[in-house]
């Protein structure tokens, strides 16, 4: 792309004819991997993303052990094909940054105090990016500690709002974040209404922070009514034969 | 005053409002928060006046004191074995508890129990500082010599005995094989014969993934049923 595109057309829509406030197509699915304790399948609009989950099991080195509470590892990776360019294998910056807050808002959710001394694994990989990979990576998480059979407070579900043109708008993709002024991603564990994920790139004023959260919550609370459709349909299956 | 809003043995999800009341008691795999209850897995919802509580469908199961399972020797110490029980923690069985007078100078440990052998064995000393501590001295305890092992989810376990041992009861009755059940999730079945043990493995699987379906035990009773009479054995 040599021009910057068109963000917001004259009749209000986005440059994929979404409304300012409307997510992209999301679809979720639970239990895909076999040789995981937990796992789920995560895709908003192009971005598609699975998640992994292993544990509570015993960690390969003792000296990481806490003796109050399980350790919580996770990796959040991008696969070399899941960009338009090649991206490199090696765990950039960015994704061992995005781990790191991705482990954390995790770790608010899990009773870790049950499981002393263990540690849970969750693995995120993103295989195809199109914009919100770390929302997504949040939200397949969540589902595959939830099948994982992980006790935790609350689901976390996750979407990331932005500034486009001077509009705000839900769930950003690629093209809306490349040229567009701001990027909020936002995760929350909505029965508790706890934000767990919080960054912001760009500029806002007060106000359309404001404004921007709010969206944030409206499209969480639907992001989260899928999460709890996803594992019903799970055991669904079964009492349908 | 409680409010309860789950029905008894409803699907359950983490962060699913339970119930609401000061009064309320939060069971297992619940937690409360104020004067809400929320669930903290999937599972199936307990609802017993005013306590709420899950079985859950999914998870490890830690096990606790008292508490029979089924290992494998993973390792082998001068007077210990190390034993891999599906927890999130590695159990060790100790030579004093397994054989009586052990002496390391003249006793080789590796002749009672190697590497690979499965050990029917009772959890003896298990807190949230060391590791779980096993014995095999008392009766039935010991390696496992016959039969088969098979490995289910640990939070399948209850459903495979059943409410007073009633599933455990039809499984063994049907078949007259003999089945040990440990909370790890190990299933140990000594049939008379492989057509038996065919049966009874496909008739656990079967337990396995229905788990959460009202009307268990009688179609279990028919599915055994209908595959005895599908392999002339009566």
């Amino acid at each position: 792309m040599s021009s910057r595109p068109t963000l917001i057309k004259e009749n209000g829509l986005r440059h994929d004819h979404r409304r300012p406030d409307e997510l992209r197509p999301i679809k979720m699915e639970v239990g895909v991997l076999k040789n995981a304790d937990g796992s789920a399948l995560v895709e908003f609009g192009n971005t598609k993303v699975i998640a992994a989950v292993y544990g509570p099991r015993e960690p390969p080195a003792k000296y990481m052990l806490s003796p109050e509470k399980a350790i919580v590892r996770c990796r959040y990776h991008m696969a070399p094909f899941s960009t338009i360019e090649r991206k490199s294998p090696a765990p950039s910056r960015r994704e061992i940054e995005l781990s790191k807050v991705i482990r954390e808002a995790l770790e608010s959710a899990i009773f870790t105090e049950l499981f002393p001394r263990s540690a849970v694994d969750i693995f995120i990989e993103v295989l195809q990016a199109d914009g919100g990979t770390r929302t997504a990576g949040l939200t397949a998480a969540s589902l595959a500690l939830a099948d994982a059979g992980v006790p935790m407070r609350d689901l976390i579900a996750a979407v990331a709002v932005g500034k486009v043109d001077g509009v705000i708008v839900l769930d950003i993709d690629e093209v809306e974040d490349e040229y567009g002024e701001a990027d909020m991603p936002v995760g929350m564990m909505p029965s508790l209404n706890q934000v767990v994920l919080l960054q912001l790139n760009g500029v806002m004023t007060r106000e359309e922070f404001d404004a921007a959260m709010d969206l944030a919550m409206k499209g969480i609370s639907e992001i989260y009514r899928l999460q709890k459709e996803a594992l019903s349909k799970k055991y669904m299956l079964y009492t349908e034969e | 005053m409680a409010n309860i809003y789950v029905a008894n043995r409803q699907i359950v999800k983490p962060g699913d409002l339970l119930a609401e009341g000061d009064d309320v008691i939060a069971g297992s795999y619940t937690y409360k928060v104020g004067s809400k209850v929320y669930g903290t897995v999937i599972g199936l919802a307990e609802v017993k006046e005013n306590a709420v509580s899950i079985i859950p469908l999914e998870g490890v199961v830690v096990p606790r004191e008292g508490d029979l399972v089924i290992g494998v020797v993973v390792g082998v110490g001068v007077t210990n074995w190390f034993i891999d029980i599906r927890a999130p923690y590695k159990a060790v069985l100790n030579a004093s508890e397994a054989v009586e007078q052990f002496n390391p100078l003249t006793d080789d440990i590796r002749k009672y129990f190697d590497v690979g052998d499965y050990i029917l064995a009772k959890v003896l000393i298990f807190d949230r500082s060391r590791g779980p501590v096993l014995t095999t001295k008392a009766k039935g305890l010991g390696k496992i010599v016959e039969g088969v092992v098979i490995d289910v989810k640990p939070s399948r376990v209850p459903r495979i005995v059943g409410k007073r041992k009633t599933m455990l009861e039809v499984l063994t009755s049907l078949t007259n094989c003999s089945i040990t059940a440990a909370v790890n999730g190990r299933i140990w079945i000594k049939c008379p014969n492989s057509l038996l043990e065919d049966i009874v493995v496909r008739a656990i699987r079967k337990i396995e993934s229905e788990a959460h379906i009202p009307g268990l035990t009688d179609r279990i009773r028919k599915f055994i049923e209908d595959e005895k009479r599908r392999v002339g054995i009566q």
